[in-house]
């Protein structure tokens, strides 16, 4: 095989792709892993919950957020693209109004924002809403 | 106990019995995430609010967990019922044992 000046760079492309893309699972990993624990591996089903979050945030240090989730009892944010994906949980008392609230949170770097509602009946629901961050949030 | 420390509140000052009223809540906080490097690039100790809650005459409304990725001064906004004249509470956690709190009265009218 003559290694051309093409080929080498090709092979460097895909050697490129295939590291960027073995950095990916082990950020889903520890958004999953967050998720996991709080539905104890039940199944999470889209719909029925609403995340309203900008498209694109010029500063990720505060990013308004909102969820809404008629019939929830407890609703979880997670920053998949953070050190740490947790954000808040939002927990229903007996005299909430509605199954909703909005805070302003802190993303490292353009990412998906999950939130995750735990429903009265046991279920699991899920939304996701990609944010565009042109400057981090996260000091580093 | 962080310096500065300030909670605000916005609460209507009077609803109708079994209205749904919307209440926004603030409080001034750094919240040092635990994730930032300061001048000498050594990592700034994690300083946050990890809880927060509101209650009406002793029940829960809402009972938010918070982490280092919500915002400095940590807002938040939430509906509530109010089924008679009474007391909000709203109490936040500090990482250092401190709790801030602050009640507003609501008037049936």
């Amino acid at each position: 095989m003559d290694l051309t000046r093409r080929k080498a760079l090709a092979l460097g492309s895909a050697t490129l792709a295939i590291a960027s893309l073995s950095g990916l699972p082990a950020f889903a990993s520890l958004t999953d892993e967050a998720i996991t624990a709080l539905t104890g591996g039940a199944e999470v089903t889209e719909g029925g919950i609403d995340l309203i979050a900008p498209e694109i945030a010029e500063n990720g240090n505060t990013v308004p957020v909102e969820v809404s989730a008629p019939g929830a009892v407890e609703i979880a944010l997670f920053a998949a693209g953070n050190p740490t994906p947790a954000v808040a949980t939002f927990k229903f008392g007996p005299l909430a109004g509605s199954r909703s609230g909005s805070t302003r949170i802190r993303l490292a770097k353009t990412q998906d924002v999950v939130a995750i509602a735990k429903m009265e009946d046991g279920s699991f629901r899920k939304a996701s809403a990609t944010v565009k961050v042109t400057i981090g949030g996260c000091g580093g | 106990m962080a310096s500065g420390v300030k909670p605000r509140v916005k609460v209507p000052k009077k609803a109708s019995a079994g209205d749904v009223v919307t209440i926004k809540t603030l409080i001034s906080h750094k919240m040092e995430s635990g994730q930032r490097k300061g001048d000498d690039g050594a990592l700034i100790p994690r300083s946050i609010i990890n809880r927060f809650t509101a209650d009406f005459n002793g029940q829960n409304v809402i009972d938010v967990t918070v982490e280092p990725a919500v915002s400095t001064n940590p807002y938040f906004q939430f509906e509530a019922l109010v089924p008679e004249a009474g007391e909000f509470k709203f109490t936040w956690y500090d990482d250092d044992g401190s709790v801030y709190e602050t009640a507003k009265k609501i008037a049936i009218g």
